[in-house]
């Protein structure tokens, strides 16, 4: 850390300012609580100056000066608000206004936008100009990317957010003056990332989303901040919803609230990829096979189907003839909940999901340390990064904008190493091709038998230069697994301060994993023959390690499984299982859709999506966070929901699963309508207040109490939690963890427009696909 | 994309000139245009290539100056200037004689290819306004009588 640089004394309308040296007036002036304003400034994007509203008197200096652009001075005297300053922004507004439509009653921006805003501050509402307006119309740059020229006001905003922040570089200016003009990088197209961040970042209507435009206005809807459900990065994504036939339909993403882990940033799953929420193909009715064909059922009847053959199943043969498989994109509530479902009441540890990472072999690796893991804003602030393996431009995006920014703003140095050229080389001090990740890990870790000679030389350079670094952030894709985590943390202990990111690929992969979907884990990777608390608590507890995916589908073909339940996932398609291996197999599948698997079940239930349910997530880094109700399909239940009337139906006493009932009871709000979301509202006060409401068996509150006083690592504050912040919550400290087999880890391999099950579902993401070119877009140098 | 020896020899002077590549790309611009008549997609996509700039910005300079051109145009390319000075002693005349006798329009080309019109912004030549300039060579206090002379100076010597 460099020293903190000193501070600087000014005064800004008459009160002493200080700020430290090198700060800009604007910012300066913010922090005081006194506003200037800007169109062109955006904070951690180069200086513009291009639209003068920020203009304030600094004495001695001859003209009014732009506060954005000035650095602030020992001594310096600045009014920001003066008769003369006024006239200065009306004038600037005024002209701005010259040929703008003033279409603000059909415009995507109007009650929402900056040129409004600074309208209505500075009354240009009169203008001298009588000239005509230049109409032109509005283009369609991609299926994500509108552009309506005349409202542009050429901030540059839109070119400096993609290029500086994205490195995309898809936007530029045409010709010069009052002509100019943005323009999209293919002429009369783009061929980009579509992340919406030019669109998020325009302070009016200029730049609009297909998946928005003309749709509502700001103030008919609701804004609910919560967690984004694609990949593993955790961004925090505020979702716009608004009342339809079904329930709450969420109609826009965005990230207004720029208080999440990723500041700014969403790619475009998170800002257009969450209408697979009102994908017609969506089920809405519980399904039950009869005469052979999966017909509509009301949920008593599905309920009781499961519940009788889930019975008789556990009494005959025992927790051994049924297997549960989880889903990685299911709350940590669930996830926990379900484990706990096929322990204490089916009694089998035959439960697994799809792995995208070896967490429990990176437990094992980092057992007891601390300070062991970094968090995702780690990644943005360390001065030094390791990236081994993956490719985050595609694979995690969030990591891959938190790395960037790094690099640009704080000159951070990135080595990486990989078996592909990946994008982020270009932000790289070093980048070294290597055959294989892990060949290059063992190196690391002190094994040097592995590589060509030529290529070990590098290596130990490389290892010399990264010994030497302070903070060193080490990330490491699916390509490292097993002994080769071993390595690489025995290495990062060699290195002072140095921390570790695993990288999985869904959006709670991670919080699977925490919460125990694993045949020979419980939460908190104990190894089942080591979980004396849990036993305390639970009473029973099967001993056998269970099966895995594939053992239980080998033992479905042979008759030995007689029930699957499968929550949130797909394995028949991912894994292209027969038909005839589930002939003899009693399938309950929980899901959005009819997928292969779901297509296969004896009873299909219809399942609420994270947009539409409370509880945590828990992202790559271990950083745990809330998510809160934005949608509503009223039809659906939360998987939480349908685990316990499952158990209730079986004639469990459901206390025994979700310790509910000792809390307060309370009004809870209104759960429909404009008002809903209170209930969430009160729930944050009585959290705050330590009253905590758990009057219902379904709420994952009272399943969050359980994960936190049993999974170690997990005690985060619950306040901040509630409260909409990022916990980091350290894996360190939980179990032993195992080594598995390196089969069972499959990375999902999505890239920036697909995202599994959600992905195919996905109006904005799939005509995004169909609108690429075949050839992928070659890389452009930066500026 | 094959340029002649002599603008290679040019490029690889002037890229000794800058501490930064992408600083040769106005000059280089105008050499290339020069000898290929109009800056083609083609044109674009190798200067790009060579600068390390996408050719987004390579496009967006180009769109900046007004000599440079991505359409091609005639031999000789009409500039009559319609700024201030200009515009004071006659230049609106001058422009309206001009597109009569060419029979083409600001930004057309006329259809033997010989000649193309644009106004322009101020040349630098106020002090002998009204003035044109014809590819690289400049005309001065013109009158309508004049230009016209200029004009067939320029049509004999192509015959
Ligand atoms: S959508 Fe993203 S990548 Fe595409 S032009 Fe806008 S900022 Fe650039
Ligand atoms: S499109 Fe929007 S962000 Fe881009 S320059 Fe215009 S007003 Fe600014
Ligand atoms: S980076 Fe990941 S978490 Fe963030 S918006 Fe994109 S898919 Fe969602
Ligand atoms: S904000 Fe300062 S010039 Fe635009
Ligand atoms: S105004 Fe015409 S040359 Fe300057």
């Amino acid at each position: 850390m460099a020293d903190s640089p000193k501070l600087v004394n000014l005064t800004v309308d008459g009160k002493p300012v200080s700020a430290p040296a090198g700060t800009l007036l604007i910012e300066a002036c913010k922090n005081t609580g006194i506003e200037v304003p800007s169109f062109c400034y955006y904070p951690n994007l180069s200086l513009q100056g291009a639209c003068r509203m920020c203009l304030v008197r600094v004495e001695k200096m001859p003209k009014l000066q732009t506060a954005c652009t000035t650095g602030i001075a020992e001594g310096m005297v600045v009014v920001t608000d003066s008769d003369e300053i006024r006239q200065a922004r009306k004038s600037m507004v005024e002209m701005l206004l010259g040929n703008h439509p003033l279409d603000c009653p059909v415009c995507d921006a109007g009650g929402e936008c900056e040129l409004q805003d600074m309208t209505f501050s500075y009354g240009a509402a009169e203008s001298k100009f009588i000239e005509l307006k230049q109409h032109r119309d509005e283009q369609q740059w991609s299926p994500v990317v509108y552009f309506d020229r005349p409202r542009c006001i050429l901030c540059y905003r839109c070119v400096r957010v993609c290029g500086e922040g994205m490195d995309v570089w898809a936007l530029g200016v045409d010709n010069r003056g009052a002509v100019s003009t943005i323009v999209p990088n293919q002429k009369d197209h783009l061929e980009c990332e579509e992340c919406g961040m030019c669109i998020d970042i325009c302070p009016v209507g200029a730049l609009t989303s297909g998946a928005y435009r003309y749709k509502t206005r700001p103030w008919e809807m609701k804004h609910v901040g919560t967690t984004c459900t694609h990949c593993a990065d955790g961004c925090k994504t505020t979702l716009g919803v608004r009342r339809a036939e079904t329930g709450m339909e969420i109609v826009r993403g965005d990230n207004r609230d720029k208080s999440g882990i990723n500041g700014d940033f969403l790619c475009i799953k998170g800002r257009y990829g969450f209408d697979f929420c009102n994908n017609e193909d969506r089920l809405t009715q519980p399904l039950v096979r009869r005469g052979g064909r999966l017909v509509p059922a009301t949920w008593e009847e599905a309920f009781e189907v499961i519940g009788k053959r889930f019975k008789s199943i556990v009494d005959r043969e025992g927790g051994r003839a049924i297997g549960v498989i989880g889903s990685t994109r299911t709350t940590n509530e669930e996830n926990y909940l379900l484990q706990k479902f096929a322990r204490l009441l089916l009694g089998t540890n035959n439960i697994d999901h799809h792995r995208t990472a070896d967490f429990p072999a990176f437990v094992a690796a980092i057992h007891g340390k601390s300070n062991a893991t970094a968090t995702m804003r780690d990644v943005y602030n360390a001065p030094a990064i390791l990236l081994i393996g993956n490719d985050p431009t595609d694979e995690h995006p969030l990591l891959a904008w938190q790395i960037r920014n790094n690099v640009r703003l704080h000159n951070a140095r990135l080595y990486i190493v990989n078996s592909r050229p990946i994008k982020l080389r270009r932000q790289a001090t070093s980048f070294t091709q290597v055959p294989s990740e892990i060949d290059f890990t063992t190196f690391l870790g002190g094994d040097e038998s592995r590589g060509s000679n030529v290529a070990r030389e590098g290596w130990n350079t490389l290892r010399e230069k990264l010994r030497a670094e302070q903070g060193l952030v080490i990330i490491f894709g699916s390509e490292i697994f097993g002994q080769g985590i071993q390595a690489l943390a025995k290495f990062a202990a060699s290195v002072p301060g140095a921390k570790l990111v695993c990288l999985g690929d869904y959006a709670n992969s991670r919080g699977a994993a925490d919460m125990g979907l694993y045949p020979d884990l419980l939460p908190g990777y104990s190894p089942i023959s080591s979980a004396a608390k849990l036993h305390q608590e639970w009473k029973t507890l099967p001993e056998a390690p269970g099966m895995n995916i594939p053992q239980m589908f080998e033992a479905a073909k042979t008759g030995q499984l007689k029930a699957l339940y499968v929550i949130g996932a797909n394995p028949v398609g991912r894994l292209n299982i027969l038909h005839s291996g589930l002939n003899n197999t009693f399938l309950v599948v929980q899901d959005m859709f009819l997928t292969e698997t779901a297509a296969l079940a004896e009873v299909v239930l219809p399942a609420a999506n994270a947009y539409e349910k409370a509880g945590t997530f828990t992202n790559t880094c271990g950083d745990i966070q809330i998510l809160k109700k934005a949608g509503d399909v009223t039809t659906t239940k939360p998987d939480f929901e349908m685990i316990v009337r499952i158990a209730d139906a079986m004639g469990f006493d459901v206390h025994k699963l979700v310790p509910f009932g000792h809390g307060v009871h309370a009004d809870m709000g209104q759960s429909r309508g404009a008002q809903s979301g209170e209930a969430d509202q009160h729930s944050v006060w009585l959290e705050a207040n330590g009253l905590e409401p758990k009057v219902s068996p379904f709420d994952p509150m009272a399943i969050l109490d359980e994960i936190q006083r049993l999974v170690p690592g997990y005690d985060v504050s619950r306040l901040e939690l509630m409260a909409g912040n990022d916990q980091h919550t350290s894996i360190a400290a939980m179990g032993s963890g195992s080594v598995q087999s390196p089969e069972l880890i499959v990375p999902a391999k999505n890239n920036l427009f697909t995202s599994g099950t959600l992905g195919r579902y996905s109006r904005a993401l799939n005509s995004v696909i169909e609108n690429k070119d075949p050839e992928p877009a070659e890389e452009v140098s930066a500026d | 994309m094959r340029f002649s020896d002599q603008f290679e020899a040019r490029f690889t002077e002037m890229l000794t000139h800058y501490p930064t590549k992408r600083s040769v790309l106005v000059p280089t611009l105008l050499y290339a245009q020069d000898e290929a008549g109009f800056l083609s997609d083609e044109v674009i996509t190798e200067i790009a290539g060579r600068l390390d700039l996408t050719e987004l910005d390579v496009r967006n300079v180009i769109s900046y100056y007004s000599m440079l051109t991505t359409k091609p145009r005639g031999k000789f390319n009409v500039q009559v200037c319609r700024n201030i000075s200009c515009l004071l002693r006659g230049a609106d005349e001058l422009i309206e004689h001009c597109e009569k006798k060419l029979g083409i329009a600001h930004k057309g080309t006329t259809p033997d290819g010989l000649f193309s019109f644009e106004e322009v912004e101020c040349i630098g030549a106020c002090s002998w306004a009204p003035a044109a300039q014809v590819n690289y060579d400049f005309h001065e206090n013109l009158t309508a009588e004049k230009m016209d002379r200029i004009l067939d100076e320029y049509r004999t010597k192509v015959q």
